[in-house]
């Protein structure tokens, strides 16, 4: 029963969205208030089709926990014997159902900006309302024409197939979810974009509506990504965090433009320049979650996460793509000339250091972009087979970051509209000084010129300290009493301290990626009862036996880490192996001080119980995940700011001004 | 006073660019769906014809160590069965996944030569210590040379080679446990017989 009820709300989220669409785009086209009849049935088609889409996507799931095998998505990425946490996350772990997972969110996006836009002026609400509706009819008919997940199967197996192994992991149960708020999420910036085109209006409000939006999904596709990559490190068993598959790229590329948008649409809040700019930023974001969905799923480019291939899925989301971002782009080209640039300003400014962040991460991503796509170009144009890896993105990637951050820490200290550089560093001395003294540091005791770890600790350290010295001299540290400072701390605008600790939390993370870079390793036969050292840690291999899982069955290694004779903890690496699926996987086993993992995983094993055993000393490893989670608690800051508060009171725009007197730190305003 | 709407035309153009952009790139996707391509059964030109002369030295640091030697074409003919040439790297992950079956088919005899494309050897080596090294005979090809002449799409991709030295089969892609049992093994037996 459940799955037919999922598939008929299925199609009525699709009628729906078909009238949300209409509704919406014809309302506000009409003469003055004649269409507010109309707008609100918009409004009221997207809290359905919400609704709809709700039950298609529990419907789903409830076929997942049911175990039930008449189903043929759940007998191919479901068995009985597998855990619930994985039934559940089972439902978005294939393609079909993760579709529907994304018709799931787009249609809360619509159902938010619904429900939550009363500040928005109306026909500007009713376009960016209609215009989601129009992303939902695309991909509602997507899931309902070519991946049905509800389609039945007669007779039904005893079991299913089982999950990929691979995928059943807490990490990766919850790292889709966050990455399609993310992508999904940009689609509202993009709305917005497309609704302001329509209009031909863009100031300092259009900015302020669009941020939450974007830093919202900026936030999601952060810890997502984050999340991504954790699993890669102690899943994939090697250690390595990052590796530049298409898949990632994909993920990426919509992260480091949606950055550039975050930045970009402060200018136009508060400075109302740099409109057009911001309006392409927000189309190419949300462009660029869509290409990522393209390329995973039509097959078009090779990587290891991508699901099954078919030609005809291919051809249709190719063809919304083309609907989506050609329409997109050529109401561009027609309506963006039409907009003035206003609120001019000097190169030395803050508008002019974050259109420097802009063009740096808009170039990343066209590095990134070229990177990724430069195989399939190859083959086509010129008929030659290369393909891309690791090396190139290194070479390129990390160039461009390193102004970035040096640029990073300067920005935040110039004032709008004219800086003077020479006075802004100047209060960098601080900085340049630590920076200094851990490159020598560094050199000192790692003895070695390793250029990229050393590259990333003086850049952390010199974006951290740049960063603190920002804040310290706004809330007048150590120049006024601590109880002054104290209380203006907490009284600074959320905007900012978000920013502060954003841009901490990426210093924190550049650390994490130097200290990976240091990374000790010892990969050693072992026979049970011998040692291995690591890094002042001795480490005994007790011996190997096996271990019964739920829907495995696992050699499970048993190594005593112990430090000057101290007994420290027992490190448990198993390698499964899954019947069903017929795939075997290794399970790290990892020790961590919060400054350094210990890291073991478990190879092969011969007949005499002489065992592979792979071991790293990581120093900062885990930082590279905690700058992320504190990036991600910046945004959250920044996006509890009061001006973006619902029904915030109608003094916002008076303290929008006040606010932005305060923003600069220089008196002239 | 032509200079006005001339700039207005050459902004107009500007804001059209994107849009061209787009469209160039649609027209690859499209042309790469439509020709029904895929990238893991790129067809090759080489299907049936013996494979391209070459000759590679071995990875760095392992020449002679435990019968590591380099290899050339003439050596996959030597062979009594069938062999795998494999095109590898230690930055490709897709590599790490079909390593286990890799590691399985070595362990039952079938010959795997491995070409470790565009790689450093230390990172080469510490792949192999790491996760086991499957390959009977280690070639590198650090220009990507003998890989251009194989027509390899991408890393990983399996070259099978019969006995009298043609490509019977290839690859482009990660050999799966799927791949091993639905693809290759049938066609490891056919050629065996």
């Amino acid at each position: 029963m459940a799955p037919e009820l999922g598939h008929f709300a299925l199609a009525l989220a699709l009628v729906l969205s078909i009238a949300q669409a209409a509704l919406g785009l014809v309302g506000a086209a009409q003469p003055r208030g004649r269409g507010a009849v109309l707008m609100a049935g918009s409004a009221s088609a997207a809290l359905g089709q919400f609704l709809f889409a709700t039950i298609a996507f529990f419907a789903l799931m409830a076929s997942y926990i049911a175990s039930d095998f008449s189903v043929e998505n759940v007998v191919q990425n479901s068995h009985s014997a597998k855990p619930l946490l994985y039934k559940i996350s089972g439902t978005w772990g294939n393609h079909e159902g993760s579709m529907v997972l994304w018709c799931l969110i787009l249609a809360m996006c619509g159902a938010a900006v619904a429900l939550f836009g009363r500040q928005l002026p109306p026909t500007l609400k009713a376009r960016v309302i209609g215009v989601l509706g129009l992303i939902g009819v695309g991909f509602l008919a997507f899931v309902l024409f070519t991946s049905n997940p509800f389609a039945r199967i007669f007779p039904p197996p005893p079991d299913g197939r089982d999950l990929n192994p691979l995928l059943q992991d807490p990490g990766l149960a919850f790292h889709p979810p966050f990455l399609y708020l993310g992508y999904v999420g940009f689609s509202v910036s993009f709305a917005f974009a497309i609704a302001a085109l329509i209009e031909g209006r863009v100031d300092a409000a259009w900015g302020r509506w669009v941020r939450p939006w974007t830093l919202a999904a900026w936030v999601a596709l952060t810890l997502g990504i984050a999340l991504g990559s954790w699993w890669a490190y102690y899943e994939l068993g090697w250690g390595g965090f990052w590796f530049w598959d298409p898949v990632e790229n994909a993920s990426f590329m919509p992260w480091l433009l949606g950055t550039a948008l975050l930045h970009s649409a402060v200018v136009v809040e508060k400075r109302e320049a740099l409109k057009v700019w911001t309006i392409l930023l927000a189309i190419l974001t949300f462009s660029l979650s869509l290409l990522g969905t393209f390329l995973v799923r039509s097959g078009v480019l090779n990587s290891v996460h991508a699901f099954a291939n078919d030609p005809a899925r291919g051809i249709f989301i190719l063809l919304l793509l083309l609907l989506v971002v050609g329409g997109s782009l050529l109401l561009f080209a027609w309506r963006a000339p039409a907009l003035r640039p206003q609120g001019f300003f000097a190169p030395i400014s803050r508008e002019g250091g974050l259109v420097l962040n802009n063009l740096l991460l808009a170039t990343a991503t066209a590095t990134v972009f070229v990177g990724t796509l430069y195989p399939l170009f190859a083959e086509l144009v010129l008929e030659a087979k290369i393909s891309v890896g690791a090396p190139f993105f290194n070479a390129v990637f990390f160039p461009l970051m390193a102004p970035l951050v040096v640029a990073m820490a300067i920005g935040p200290l110039l004032p709008w509209k004219r800086g003077d550089l020479a006075a802004a560093l100047s209060r960098l001395a601080a900085a340049a000084a630590a920076t200094a003294f851990v490159a020598l540091l560094y050199l000192w005791i790692a003895g070695s010129a390793l250029l990229l770890p050393l590259l990333a600790f003086t850049l952390a350290t010199w974006l951290a300290v740049g960063t603190a010295t920002e804040l310290s001299e706004r809330i007048g540290l150590a120049r006024l009493p601590w109880r002054e400072s104290a209380r203006r701390l907490v009284r600074l605008p959320r905007a900012a301290l978000g920013m502060t600790v954003a841009h901490l939390g990426f210093a924190i993370t550049l650390a994490g990626i130097g200290g990976m870079g240091l990374a000790e390793e010892r990969i050693a036969l072992m026979r049970p009862g011998e040692t291995a050292t690591l890094a002042g840690y001795a480490i005994r291999f007790e011996g190997i036996g096996n271990v019964a899982g739920p829907n495995y069955v696992a050699a499970r290694a048993t190594l005593a880490v112990s430090r000057d004779g101290r007994p420290l903890a027992t490190l448990s690496p198993e390698r499964r192996s899954f019947p069903v699926a017929a795939m075997s996987t290794s399970e790290t086993a990892i020790r961590t001080t919060g400054f350094a993992d210990l890291y073991a995983a478990v190879g092969e094993s011969d007949a005499n119980g002489a065992t592979v055993i792979r071991l790293y000393h990581k120093p900062l490893a885990p930082w590279v995940w905690l700058g992320a989670l504190v990036m991600a608690l910046g945004g959250m800051l920044s996006l509890s700011d009061r001006r973006y508060r619902i029904g915030a009171p109608a003094r916002r725009r008076r303290e929008a001004d006040s606010e932005a007197a305060a923003h600069g730190a220089a008196p002239a305003e | 006073m032509t200079a006005a709407p001339r700039a207005m035309t050459t902004r107009r153009l500007l804001f059209l660019l994107p849009a061209a952009l787009f469209l160039v790139l649609s027209g690859a996707f499209a042309a790469w769906l439509l020709t029904g391509r895929d990238a893991r059964h790129v067809p090759s030109a080489l299907i049936d014809r013996p494979v391209p002369a070459f000759s590679l030295a071995a990875i760095e640091g392992m020449d002679g160590v435990a019968g590591n030697r380099g290899f050339a074409d003439a050596d996959l003919r030597g062979a009594a069965g069938p062999v795998l040439v494999n095109f590898w790297a230690s930055w490709c992950i897709p590599c790490l996944v079909e390593h286990p079956q890799l590691m399985r088919l070595a362990r039952e005899g079938v010959p795997i030569f491995g070409v470790n494309y565009k790689d450093k050897p230390e990172d080469a080596r510490a792949f192999l210590a790491r996760h086991g090294d499957p390959f009977r005979r280690h070639g590198a090809d650090r220009s990507g040379r003998v890989a251009v002449d194989f027509g390899v799409y991408g890393v990983p991709e399996t070259y099978l080679i019969d006995r009298d030295g043609r490509i019977r089969w290839r690859y482009a892609g990660p050999i799966t446990e799927a791949v091993l049992e639905g693809e290759l093994r049938p066609r490891l037996a056919a050629l065996r017989r």
